[in-house]
C-alpha cells in the first residue's frame, strides 16, 4: 500500500458539465415528451393553436401545480399530504362562512391562506412533535377536513362571491395571461430558488436522503418537515381562493381526488416519491405535460373520468417503467 | 386478565358505552333487531377492514378495495343483466376471481417493482373507476334490470340474519383460522412485524406482501357483489371513498400502520364502533354529514393513541436502571 | 512517549500465531482431536466487500458436545462468518464441510435444514408473536387440513422450554418479555430445528449475573445432547467458564486455535490484540493546554450515570469498554442527541446547554459517528454537499447557496485528509468506506470546532485508511483541537491515546494513563474481571 505519498492531489469539483447533465435528465426528456404533445394536439382540432385555448389550457393545471410546488418539497423531504384537496374544502367552506357574516375580498383571501396555514400546521404537528407517519395522518385529515365542510355546508353551497373576488380565477392580467397563470409563474421561480439556490433547499434534499445523518450534521429535521407542512398547506389555500373565484361558489365535494393529481404531477416531474431527490423545473414541465393532454382529450370530448385512468396509468407507469427497464437489462 | 388490558377489551369497552350513551337517547337502538340491522349495515366494512388489516400488517396499504368492490360489482350486475339466468354460485364465483386478479395486480406492482403501496393503490384506484365507466359507459344497471334472485341472494334471511351477515361472520371465521392457524397467516404477521428477521427465517416478504393484496382484493370483489345486490343498484361512484372508512376501522381497530400488529377480533371491532356511529347519528338527531368528520378524528385519535402504545422501550445498559423498571 | 512503550510486554507477530502458510495452522486444528472429527468445519474461507476483506482465509472446527469459543476484536470477522454458517453471506472462497462432506448454504432456510442455527445478539424474533408460535415459526406441527396443530405446538413448546428450565407462559406475546426471556425463546427455537450446530452470538451481553448461570446451564445441556457449540463472547470470566475450545480471529485472519485447557488469560489476550506488523501509530510530541471541555455527573435513566471528565487542548482521550458499554450513547447525548437526565457540560469554562447536534455545533462540538452509512454520510449525496452540510452558513450568503465557495471549502478539507475520489460531485456511498470516513471527518473539521468526538473511527476500513486517521487525528491535536476517541480496538486506544477512560455498563470504571495503561489492564476493566472483587 502507497501511503507513504501523503502529498494532497487535487480533485476535480465536477466531471460532467452542468448541460451536460441537463441534457441527459428526466426533465429534458419530459420537455421533449411536452412537446410531441403539443404538437399531437395542434393536429387532433383545428382550435387548439389559438392564444385564448392555450389560455383556457392553463386552467387544467394552475392550481394543482401551486400545490404541487409545495408538495414536491414535502415528497422529498420524504414526506407526504394526502389531505391537500380536503384542505381546498376546508378553505373554500371558510371562504363561504366569511362571505356569510359579510366579509370583503381582502378578508376572504386571508381567511382562504389562513386556513390552508391551520390545517398545515394541523398535520405538521402531528407528524413532527408526536412522530405520526404523514401517510396515516394525512388519510385521516383528509376524512377531517372535507368532513368539517359536509359539517358547515351539508348538500348546501355558497354562493355570491363579491364581483372584485373572481379577479383570481377569471382575470387576466395582460391579454390572454390570467391572474392565476401569473401566481403559477411566480411559485415556480420562488420554489425553484428555494429548493435549488438556498441553504433550507439543501437541507430538505439531506433530510430526505437520511433524515437520522442530517440530524447529526446539526440540521434541524422536525423544523424543516413543520415549515414543509405549513407551506404546503398555505399552498392549498391559496389554491382554494383561486378555484372557489373561478367556479364562483362552494360546495364541500370541491376539488375531489385533486390530491392524486398533484401527487401524479410531482412523480412525473421526476420526484422520487421515498424522497431525496427531485426538482421544480421537472414539476414544471409536468404540469404542462398534465394541462396539455387533459386539455387535448377534453377537445377529443373524452370525459373527465376516462382522463383519470390516463392520470392513473401515469402515475404507475412513471414509476414502474424506469424499475422494468432496470429489472430488464440486468436479467 | 391479559384480555383486560388488551386493544379488544377498550374497544369492547367503548362500544357498550357508546350503546349505552345512544340508548340513553333513544332506547330502541339496542332492541336485538335493530342492533341485527346494524350489524348488518356494517357487513361490508367488516369484511373489507379484515382485507385490509392483512395488507396493513405486511407495512402496506390498499386504497383501491372501494374502486375494486365498485368495479367487480358492475361486472357482476352488467353479467347478471346479459344472462340473468346464471347461478349465483358462479356469480360468486367471478366476483372473488376478477377482485382477487385486481388485487393481484396491485400485489405484483408491489412485489416485482418495488413501488411503493400507497402510489400504486392510488393509481388503480382512479384506474379501476374510470374502467366502470368504460364498461357502463357511464349508465347505471338498476334494481328492475337486475333478476329477482340476484338481488335477493343478500337480503335472504336465514335463523334470523341476512345472508349477507352469514357471510360477515363466515369470512370473520375462515380469517381467523387463516390468520391464527396456518403457517401462511403466521408469516404475514412475522413479515410486517420484523422483515430482516423474516429473511433469516426464509420467508418472502413480496411473495407474502402480493398474497396480503389478493387476500384484500378478493374480499372487496365479494363485497362488490353483495353491495350491488342488497342496494340493487350499480354504477360508477358507488362506495365512493369507502376506502377510508375500512382504513380508519382498522386503525382504530387497533392495526398499525407500521406492520406487524393486529388481530381479526380488532379490525371487527374496528368496523363495529364506525357502523354503530354512523347508525346511531340520525336517530340521536345528528345530521349524517358529521360521519366523514367524526371517521377522519377517529383515525388521528386511534393513531396517537397506537404510537402511544407502541412506544417500545430502549436498549438498557444500566443493571440498576433494568431492575427498577 | 507513546510509541510502542506498552507494547515491549507483547510478542510482535510470533511465529506461533501467525504462521505464513496454511501449513501449521492445518496441523493444529487437526491434532488435539484424537480420532474426533469436526461436525463442520470450514477451511480458507474468504469474504470480499468493495474496499474489505473481511476474511481473509480463514478456518473454524466446531466438535459434537463441546463448545468452541470464537475470540477476536471488532472487525475481526466474527459476524462475518457466522452470517457465512447461518446462509446469510455467500464466501468467495473456501469450503464448507458437514461431516466430512462439502456443503453448501446459499438461503437461511439451506443453512437451517442443515442443521445449522444461530442464537444472536440482537434477537431476531417476532415481537408480536406468542413464545410458542416464534419458537416454531416456519416448521410448526400440522395437523387436519394442513392446519397448525396449536394443541401440539404448545405442548412441545412447553416441553422445549421445561427442558431447558425456563417455566414461561406459551401463549404470552414476546413483546411482554424481558430481554432474557427472549433469549430462553431463541435457544428454544434453536432446539425446536433439531440443530446439529448452535451459534451463540454474544449471548450473555445483556444478561444479569443469574441469568447468565442459567444460560450457562442451558450450555452445558446442550453438550450433553451432542450439539457443536459456537459461542461468541468478549468477556474472558464466561469463555474460560463454558468453552472446551478457542479459535482466535484478528483483522479478518486465522490467528490460532486450540483447548481451552492449554492456554490461559494472558496468552488468550495477547493473541486478540496482537498488533498487525504494519500498522504503526504516529509518533507525536504532545503538547497538552488549558481545558476546554469540563463534563460533571452527565446522567441518563437507562444508558449512562455520572460520567465527568475533562479535556484539554491537544489532547486525545480514549474512551474503551465492550460493546454495549454506554460509551455512543453517552457521546450523542453530549451532542444533543438524546436528552441527559442530569449532568453539565462545560466549554472553556462557560455552561453551554446542547439541546441539538446544531447546539454542539454552535459550542465546537463534533460528533464524527460509528454508524457511517445511516448517521455519518448522506451517501446519496454527493461529496461536496456532504461536507458543507454543517457549514452551510459559511458557503452562504442571506441564505442563498454560493457554489463557488462551497466547493473551495470542500476542496480545502478533503485535500487535507488525502481523500481519493474521482470528483467532489460523486456520491459518498460510490467511496471505499475509509475515504467514505474521510469526508465525514473533513464535514466535521470544516466546522472549525474546538472538540471533536470519534466513534470507532477506522471500524471497518482498510489498513491504509486506518493509518491516515491515525496520522491525521495526531495532526489534528498537534495543532491543538481537543480529541476524543471511542474505540473497542486495544491497538487503537493504547497507540494513539494520550488518557483513557473505561467504561463498563453504563458508568466510568476507571481512568488510566502512563504506567497503567496496559492490555490487561483495559481488558480487566472493561470486561470487569475480579481484581477489585466487584465482578458484576
Amino acid at each position: 500500500m502507497s501511503m507513504a505519498d501523503h502529498r494532497p492531489r487535487s480533485i476535480p469539483d465536477q466531471l460532467t458539465t452542468p448541460l451536460a447533465r441537463a441534457l441527459k435528465s428526466w426533465e429534458s426528456l419530459l420537455l421533449v415528451v411536452a412537446i410531441g404533445i403539443f404538437i399531437l394536439n395542434s393536429f387532433a382540432s383545428p382550435y387548439f393553436l389559438n392564444a385564448w385555448s392555450l389560455s383556457d389550457a392553463t386552467f387544467n393545471f394552475t392550481e394543482k401545480a401551486m400545490i404541487a410546488f409545495a408538495m414536491a418539497l414535502l415528497i422529498v423531504a420524504g414526506e407526504i399530504d394526502l389531505s391537500v384537496a380536503s384542505i381546498i374544502a376546508l378553505a373554500s367552506t371558510a371562504m363561504g362562512v366569511a362571505l356569510q357574516l359579510g366579509a370583503g375580498t381582502p378578508v376572504l383571501v386571508l381567511v382562504g391562506l389562513g386556513t390552508g396555514l391551520l390545517c398545515g400546521a394541523f398535520n405538521g404537528v402531528l407528524v413532527t412533535r408526536f412522530g405520526l407517519p404523514s401517510i396515516v395522518v394525512t388519510i385521516g385529515t383528509m376524512s377531517l377536513f372535507r368532513g368539517i365542510s359536509y359539517i358547515i355546508l351539508g348538500d348546501g353551497a355558497f354562493r355570491g362571491y363579491p364581483a372584485d373576488f373572481a379577479w383570481f380565477g377569471q382575470g387576466y392580467v395582460f391579454w390572454v395571461i390570467s391572474v392565476e397563470f401569473v401566481i403559477f409563474a411566480l411559485l415556480a421561480v420562488v420554489y425553484g430558488v428555494v429548493l435549488h439556490k438556498t441553504n433550507f433547499g439543501r437541507a430538505v434534499y439531506a433530510v430526505g436522503n437520511n433524515a437520522t445523518a442530517a440530524l447529526f450534521s446539526g440540521i434541524r429535521v422536525g423544523r424543516v418537515k413543520m415549515i414543509l407542512f405549513l407551506l404546503t398547506g398555505l399552498m392549498s389555500g391559496l389554491a382554494a381562493i383561486c378555484l372557489t373565484s373561478r367556479l364562483g361558489s362552494t360546495r364541500p365535494s370541491i376539488g375531489t381526488g385533486m390530491e392524486l393529481e398533484v401527487v401524479t404531477m410531482v412523480v412525473l416531474g421526476g420526484v422520487n416519491i421515498l424522497g431525496g431527490s427531485g426538482s421544480i423545473p421537472g414539476v414544471v414541465i409536468a404540469a404542462f405535460v398534465m394541462g396539455l393532454v387533459t386539455f387535448g382529450l377534453g377537445l377529443l370530448n373524452v370525459p373527465g373520468i376516462v382522463m383519470s385512468i390516463f392520470i392513473g396509468l401515469l402515475l404507475i407507469g412513471v414509476i414502474a417503467l424506469p424499475r422494468l427497464w432496470a429489472k430488464l437489462r440486468r436479467a | 386478565m391479559s384480555f383486560l388490558k388488551s386493544r379488544e377489551a377498550i374497544l369492547t369497552g367503548a362500544i357498550v358505552a357508546l350503546l349505552a350513551l345512544v340508548a340513553t337517547r333513544y332506547g330502541a337502538f339496542i332492541r336485538p333487531a335493530n342492533l341485527a340491522a346494524v350489524f348488518n349495515d356494517t357487513s361490508p366494512l367488516i369484511i373489507l377492514a379484515l382485507g385490509q388489516m392483512v395488507v396493513i400488517l405486511t407495512r402496506c396499504i390498499d386504497l383501491s378495495v372501494a374502486a375494486n368492490l365498485a368495479l367487480t360489482g358492475m361486472v357482476c350486475a352488467m353479467l347478471n343483466v346479459a344472462m340473468p339466468g346464471l347461478p349465483i354460485g358462479v356469480i360468486l364465483v367471478v366476483a372473488l376471481a376478477l377482485g382477487a386478479a385486481l388485487g393481484a395486480i396491485n400485489g405484483l406492482l408491489v412485489w416485482k417493482l418495488d413501488i411503493p403501496p400507497i402510489v400504486v393503490t392510488l393509481g388503480t384506484m382512479t384506474i379501476f373507476r374510470g374502467v366502470i365507466f368504460l364498461l357502463s359507459d357511464g349508465q347505471w344497471v338498476n334494481s328492475h334490470e337486475m333478476s329477482a334472485s340476484f338481488t335477493g341472494f343478500a337480503r335472504h334471511v336465514i335463523l334470523g340474519l341476512p345472508v349477507l351477515s352469514w357471510i360477515a361472520i363466515l369470512v370473520a371465521l375462515v380469517m381467523l383460522v387463516v390468520m391464527t392457524r396456518t403457517p401462511m397467516g403466521r408469516a404475514l404477521y412475522a413479515v410486517g412485524g420484523n422483515p430482516h428477521a423474516a429473511v433469516y427465517t426464509g420467508i418472502n416478504v413480496g411473495r407474502s406482501q402480493f398474497i396480503a393484496f389478493v387476500i384484500s382484493g378478493m374480499l372487496a370483489g365479494l363485497c362488490g357483489y353483495l353491495w350491488i345486490a342488497r342496494y340493487a343498484v350499480a354504477y360508477v361512484d358507488i362506495a365512493g371513498g369507502f376506502e377510508l372508512d375500512v382504513v380508519a376501522a382498522c386503525v382504530i381497530g387497533g392495526i398499525s400502520i407500521a406492520g406487524g400488529i393486529g388481530t381479526v377480533g380488532g379490525a371487527i371491532l374496528g368496523a363495529l364502533f364506525l357502523g354503530i356511529i354512523k347508525n346511531a347519528l340520525p336517530v340521536v338527531d345528528i345530521s349524517p354529514f358529521w360521519q366523514l368528520a367524526i371517521s377522519g378524528a377517529a383515525i388521528i385519535i386511534a393513531v396517537l393513541f397506537n404510537a402511544r402504545a407502541d412506544r417500545t422501550k430502549g436498549r438498557v445498559i444500566l443493571k440498576s436502571a433494568e431492575v427498577t423498571q | 512517549m507513546k510509541d510502542g512503550a506498552h507494547w515491549g510486554a507483547i510478542p510482535r507477530a510470533v511465529p506461533f500465531f501467525r504462521p505464513a502458510g496454511g501449513g501449521i495452522m492445518q496441523a493444529m486444528t487437526n491434532s488435539p482431536a484424537s480420532g474426533e472429527t469436526p461436525v463442520l468445519a470450514l477451511d480458507q474461507i474468504v469474504k470480499e466487500f468493495p474496499g474489505v476483506r473481511a476474511l481473509d482465509g480463514v478456518q473454524l472446527a466446531l466438535y459434537p458436545g463441546e463448545v468452541t469459543a470464537l475470540i477476536g476484536e471488532n472487525g475481526a470477522g466474527k459476524s462475518t462468518i457466522v452470517k457465512i454458517l447461518t446462509g446469510i453471506y455467500q464466501p468467495d472462497g473456501g469450503d464448507i464441510r458437514l461431516d466430512g462432506a462439502p456443503v453448501r448454504f446459499p438461503t437461511a432456510q439451506a443453512a437451517a435444514d442443515a442443521g445449522v442455527t444461530a442464537i444472536h445478539q440482537e434477537t431476531v424474533l417476532f415481537d408480536e408473536l406468542s413464545v410458542a408460535e416464534n419458537i416454531f415459526l416456519g416448521h410448526a406441527p400440522k395437523g387436519k387440513f394442513g392446519l397448525i396443530d396449536t394443541a401440539r405446538m404448545k405442548r412441545e413448546a412447553r416441553a422445549i422450554l421445561d427442558g431447558i428450565g425456563a417455566s414461561m407462559d406459551v401463549d404470552v406475546r414476546l413483546r411482554d418479555l424481558g430481554i432474557a426471556s427472549k433469549h430462553l425463546v431463541a435457544i428454544s427455537r434453536a432446539l425446536s430445528i433439531e440443530a446439529r450446530v448452535v451459534i451463540m452470538d454474544e449471548p450473555t451481553a445483556a444478561l444479569s449475573q443469574k441469568e447468565i448461570e442459567e444460560l450457562y446451564e442451558l450450555v452445558d445441556q446442550l453438550k450433553a445432547q451432542g450439539k457443536a457449540i459456537l459461542f461468541i463472547s468478549h468477556k474472558f470470566d464466561e469463555i474460560f467458564r463454558i468453552a472446551d475450545r478457542y479459535t482466535v480471529f484478528r483483522d479478518g485472519q486465522f490467528v490460532a486455535a486450540g483447548k481451552m485447557a492449554e492456554i490461559d488469560e494472558a496468552q488468550l489476550v495477547q493473541m486478540m490484540v496482537g498488533r498487525a506488523v504494519d500498522q504503526i501509530f504516529p509518533k507525536r510530541a504532545a503538547r497538552i493546554g488549558d481545558e476546554v471541555l469540563k463534563v460533571v455527573g452527565y446522567s441518563h435513566p437507562t444508558e449512562f450515570e455520572d460520567i465527568n471528565f475533562s479535556l484539554k487542548r491537544g489532547e486525545i482521550l480514549g474512551f474503551y469498554g465492550l460493546v454495549g458499554a454506554g460509551r455512543s450513547e453517552f457521546m450523542q447525548s453530549l451532542i444533543g442527541i438524546t436528552k441527559p437526565s442530569k449532568g453539565v457540560a462545560r466549554v472553556a469554562g462557560d455552561i453551554r446547554v446542547i439541546r441539538s447536534p446544531a447546539d454542539a455545533i454552535d459550542a465546537g462540538i463534533v460528533y464524527v459517528p460509528e454508524d457511517r452509512g445511516k448517521q455519518g454520510a448522506i451517501t446519496t449525496m454527493p461529496i461536496f454537499q456532504n461536507v458543507t452540510l454543517p457549514s452551510l452558513g459559511k458557503t452562504s450568503k442571506n441564505g442563498f447557496i454560493r457554489l463557488a465557495e462551497e466547493f473551495a471549502l470542500a476542496r480545502e478539507y478533503t485535500q487535507r485528509l488525502d481523500l481519493r475520489a474521482a470528483s467532489l460531485d460523486t456520491p459518498v456511498g460510490s467511496l471505499s468506506g475509509g475515504n467514505q470516513q474521510k469526508v465525514v471527518i473533513a464535514k466535521w473539521l470544516a466546522t472549525q470546532p474546538k472538540v471533536i468526538i470519534l466513534d470507532e473511527p477506522t471500524k471497518g476500513i482498510d489498513i491504509g485508511s486506518k493509518a491516515a486517521v491515525h496520522d491525521f487525528m495526531s495532526e489534528l491535536a498537534g495543532q491543538g483541537l481537543s480529541v476524543i476517541m471511542v474505540s473497542s480496538e486495544i491497538p487503537e486506544i493504547l497507540g494513539m491515546s494520550d488518557r483513557v477512560i473505561v467504561m463498563r455498563e453504563g458508568r466510568m470504571v476507571a481512568e488510566l494513563a502512563g504506567d497503567d495503561l496496559t492490555p490487561e489492564t483495559l481488558v480487566r476493566h472493561a470486561a470487569g474481571i475480579g481484581s477489585k472483587g466487584e465482578a458484576a
